[in-house]
């Protein structure tokens, strides 16, 4: 079985860049759609780079700003200033 | 002092925000000032390993929060404006908002005051700061939600009574039970049981599926507070995680102790989902996933992930997990079976599923449901048909631990019924299942004092010794429960589509 | 002919929840805030008693020896439910976001007299500890107290001062050019310097108050009463008048707060008293047990700013707590 790690953000605008910018830096990421919610899978390891998001939106943008999206996550955290991280220590 | 400020970075500013704020008191002891966080009997050698999740600061808390609100309550606003309850699928649908509202917003009220004794109990700063927002944020869900329920409470039966029935109603007994017994144990078990088995572990099982059916089946109100509350609850579910690597890795004798409450709250918030997964499947009149194929997803691979990931620990996945994984296939359909004969007893409605959604049932479930449950709610829809509709005289006989009527069947055995005895100090006890009495056999003295709705019944403690005298005890009436078809939810509801029919109609 | 959508009939069968309407009058439109504050906290049918206070149910008027027909009277005067409470708090902070950047880009706070920089050092900077001291008051009564309102604004208080002590702990950090030095001094001195004793006991002492409603006196009314006048508007005014008047830009936020919650407190105080002449008599027994000990607590802080005029500024902030206690009703 694959230990995926998740992430679930709201089927919004606000979350669209970030959704983009998962896919981006993660290869292995699955998306997966449902009614008003993306969950996305990636085996064992999945980052969001605030970089990545703020080419994206073509401005500033901080990591924290993922609270007003997200829905939910499997993984142990790992947050700086500049990257979200969730893993497993498998 | 340098002349040009440092730079500080979140991690560094989180730190110097939050921790040593707190001191070790001396004109006071500090069991004095903390005296519940030892007996449990969980060691904590230094409470600054504790490590934060999110690293909120108030001002940063403030802000979000207030920005989340914002939306939510304008779309509340404009829900209530348009009389967007005409866009859910089905008035069927709001059975499992009226489940929510009776039984799941106290939970969240209940919550707010427990880890608001958290927050005041710990000992270690960093640990009473994660509480105290989880607390403030468990507020907050009741308050939203009966924001959004308010508007629905003006035109369906179910939530005006939610005050007296929440505490009084036998069924409200499970999850009432439930969190009465985390909040009556010490802090370190309520927030295992809570932060994690129930946060971690078990919501995604509640507001994944079931938050995005309501999506599916138009209830933005439902969709909107739910979706708002799951970001806060993603915060919850890493405290969850947190607090368990912080007792094991403190000291060695947490493990058993820890494993034990593991065992215990994964199964009792197991049972309590049973609900949650009934909900999903038989009142969602558009289904997004069935209760099999959620356990599939959120536990079997999330949540054997996660316990792969902590076995590192020592931890060992909970006890009777495989039979909860045995049971997905018939655990809905015995609830609902049971929930359908006992309906006129609820401030509830219960049917038998369309012809439709019986063949979704096959096809989610397989031999077992067309063998056994299919043929039942055939025969009961026959009943039904010749003016008989089938409702059980008497209350149903509720486990001793998680209060759910006794329908459960043996783990191996989908047609042979499962009811344990437990005798203490002259009284049997009745349980559901091994993993209750596990749970009873081990503080039978907590157990043994559980308020069991249907003997309080017959004791007449509850308005009389009657099924009448209990509802109108309950302020329940007639109108408001058992059969859907033919309700005055259902009678309102058809009156609401021809006038829309006919309004389009005329207007075409 | 076409009808208008809008003409569909849809009649509401009720206005609000039962338990609400009994309250209110039947008919009367509830507010958002009356919604959410009447009845929600359970007062019946209890499953276990707690195993960390088995006396109790987990929650139990008997906590404290205030007695009211309906702990639900307990309102909170700024109606704040928990969306408009983060909603005002978010303006503010914005706001306070806007000075705080002002003061530290300008350097407007370093460039202080070195006097005012050392009383806002040696006064500001430990009150952090003060400030989580009436977080975790608060938290208590969150926790304990009994009724709907009362543990709720109890909880908006508290999370108010730990906003307080991070808007301190930022004030330190300015002062010190983000070296978090100051802190640890400022927490030695908390610990150890004999100015800061009298305020560290009494704040243990309350610690260990097991009545939740006199806990509310304790901190909310006479602690704050007395300290944060001392505080945020003798010291800051020295301060301003001084030349310091970016000092007022980054303490704003204490004083508008300050203001609010005055008006929780007395008003709860003032419900309390107004139920019985019991309450009033154990509300006014609490009041004179305690208050010279916070009297003392406060002397030496007040003696450090203001020297040989320390006794004349205590007494006006002592008289402004005794207006305030006649008009809640204490004797």
């Amino acid at each position: 079985m694959a230990e995926n790690v998740f992430i679930a953000l709201q089927n919004n605008p606000d979350a669209r860049p970030i959704i983009e910018a998962i896919v981006d830096d993660n290869p292995a990421a699955v998306v997966n759609d449902s009614p008003g919610m993306v969950k996305i899978d990636c085996p064992k390891r999945l980052v969001i780079r605030r970089r990545t998001v703020e080419e994206k939106i073509g401005g500033e943008f901080n990591l924290q700003d993922i609270h007003l999206t997200l829905i939910s996550l499997a993984g142990n955290i790992e947050e700086d200033d500049d990257e979200f991280v969730l893993h497993w220590n498998i | 002092m340098a002349d040009k400020p440092r730079r500080l970075n979140l991690n560094q500013k989180y730190q110097l925000m939050t921790r040593g704020l707190d001191w070790e008191t001396t004109y006071q002891s500090m069991d004095d000032v903390f005296p519940y966080d030892k007996y449990e009997g969980i060691k904590i050698k230094d409470w600054d390993k504790w490590q934060d999740p999110f690293r909120l600061t108030m001002d940063a808390y403030w802000k979000y929060q207030a920005e989340k609100e914002r939306k939510l309550y304008a779309i509340l606003d404009s829900f209530a404006q348009n009389n967007s309850q005409l866009n859910i699928s089905d008035a069927r649908y709001m059975n499992a908002v009226k489940i929510w509202m009776q039984g799941v917003t106290p939970l969240e009220y209940a919550a707010f005051r427990g880890y608001a004794m958290l927050g005041r109990g710990f000992r270690g700063a960093g640990a009473r700061v994660a509480c105290q927002f989880q607390s403030i944020d468990e507020m907050r869900h009741y308050q939203t939600q009966m924001h959004a329920f308010s508007h629905y409470n003006k035109f369906f039966n179910g939530f005006r009574q939610y005050s007296r029935i929440r505490d009084r109603a036998w069924y409200l007994s499970i999850p009432k039970s439930y969190f009465e017994d985390a909040v009556t144990a010490g802090p370190f078990e309520l927030i295992t049981a809570i932060s994690f088995s129930f946060e971690y572990v078990l919501t995604n099982l509640l507001f994944m599926p079931f938050v995005s059916g309501a999506a599916y089946n138009g209830d933005m109100a439902t969709t909107t507070f739910g979706f708002s509350a799951q970001s806060d609850e993603s915060r919850h579910m890493t405290l969850g995680l947190e607090v368990i690597k912080f007792m094991l890795e403190q000291h060695e004798d947490n493990l058993p102790i820890v494993q034990r409450w593991l065992d215990k709250w994964f199964w009792r918030g197991y049972r309590l989902l049973g609900l949650v997964g009934t909900m999903m499947d038989y009142m969602l009149p558009k289904k997004v996933m069935s209760w099999r194929q959620a356990w599939e997803i959120y536990w079997e691979e999330s949540g054997m992930a996660l316990f792969n990931d902590l076995s590192r620990y020592g931890l060992r996945p909970p006890k009777y997990h495989e039979v909860a994984t045995k049971e997905k296939y018939r655990i809905t359909h015995e609830f609902w079976s049971t929930i359908y004969q006992f309906s006129h007893a609820t401030a509830l409605y219960t049917w038998i599923p369309t012809n439709e959604e019986l063949d979704w049932f096959s096809a989610e479930y397989g031999e077992l449901f067309d063998t056994v449950y299919r043929p039942r709610y055939e025969y009961w829809a026959e009943l039904h048909k010749n003016g008989e509709r089938f409702f059980q005289k008497r209350l149903p006989v509720v486990c001793n631990v998680c209060q759910i009527p006794i329908f459960h069947t043996m783990p191996d055995d989908p047609l042979m019924n499962c009811c344990l005895v437990t005798e203490y100090k002259g009284t049997k006890h009745q349980m559901c299942s091994q993993g209750c009495k596990d749970i009873f056999d081990h503080e039978p003295e907590k157990y043994c004092q559980a308020y069991i709705p249907p003997q309080q019944i017959y004791q007449g403690n509850c308005g009389g010794a009657t099924l009448e005298a209990y509802k109108e005890w309950l302020h329940i009436k007639e109108e408001e429960t058992g059969e859907y078809y033919g309700s005055e939810d259902h009678r309102m509801w058809e009156e609401w589509k021809a006038q829309a029919a006919g309004t389009a109609v005329a207007s075409a | 002919m076409s009808i208008d959508i809008k003409t569909t009939k849809i009649e509401p069968r009720r206005v609000t929840f039962d338990n609400v309407a009994e309250k209110l009058g039947e008919g009367k439109i509830p507010s958002r805030y009356q919604e959410v504050m009447i009845g929600v906290q359970q007062e019946e049918v209890f499953h276990y008693r707690p195993t960390w206070d088995p006396e109790h149910e987990i929650f139990d008027a008997d906590r404290t020896a205030i007695n009211m027909q309906d702990f639900d009277d307990l309102v909170d005067p700024r109606q704040y439910y928990y969306g408009t409470y983060v909603i005002q708090r978010s303006k503010q902070q914005e706001a306070l976001e806007k000075n705080f950047s002002v003061v530290e880009k300008r350097g407007l706070l370093t460039a202080l007299d070195a006097g005012l920089t050392e009383r806002i050092t040696k006064i500001i900077v430990p009150f952090r500890h003060a400030e989580w001291g009436a977080n975790t008051n608060n938290l208590f009564i969150a926790a304990y107290g009994f009724g709907t309102p009362m543990p709720i604004a109890a909880d908006f208080q508290g999370m108010d001062r730990l906003g307080n002590a991070q808007y301190i702990t930022r004030i330190g950090l300015i002062l010190s050019n983000n070296d978090p030095e100051i802190l640890d001094q400022a927490k030695a001195e908390w610990l150890d310097e004999p100015m800061w004793q009298p305020l560290r006991k009494m704040l243990e002492d309350s610690f260990v108050l097991k009545d939740w409603f006199e806990l509310h006196l304790l901190q909310n009314f006479l602690l704050d009463g007395i300290l944060h006048p001392l505080l945020f508007q003798h010291l800051e005014g020295e301060v301003v008048n001084n030349g310091g008047a970016a000092f007022a830009m980054v303490t704003e936020f204490f004083v508008d707060w300050y203001g609010e919650a005055t008006r929780w407190t007395d008003h709860t105080l003032k419900t309390a008293a107004g139920e019985s002449a019991e309450n009033k008599a154990l509300l006014t027994e609490w009041r004179d047990k305690w208050l010279p000990e916070v009297k003392n607590a406060a002397a030496p802080l007040a003696e450090y700013i203001f020297a040989d005029r320390s006794a004349e500024v205590m007494k006006q902030i002592a008289d402004k707590l005794d207006t305030r206690s006649g008009k809640i009703g204490l004797e």
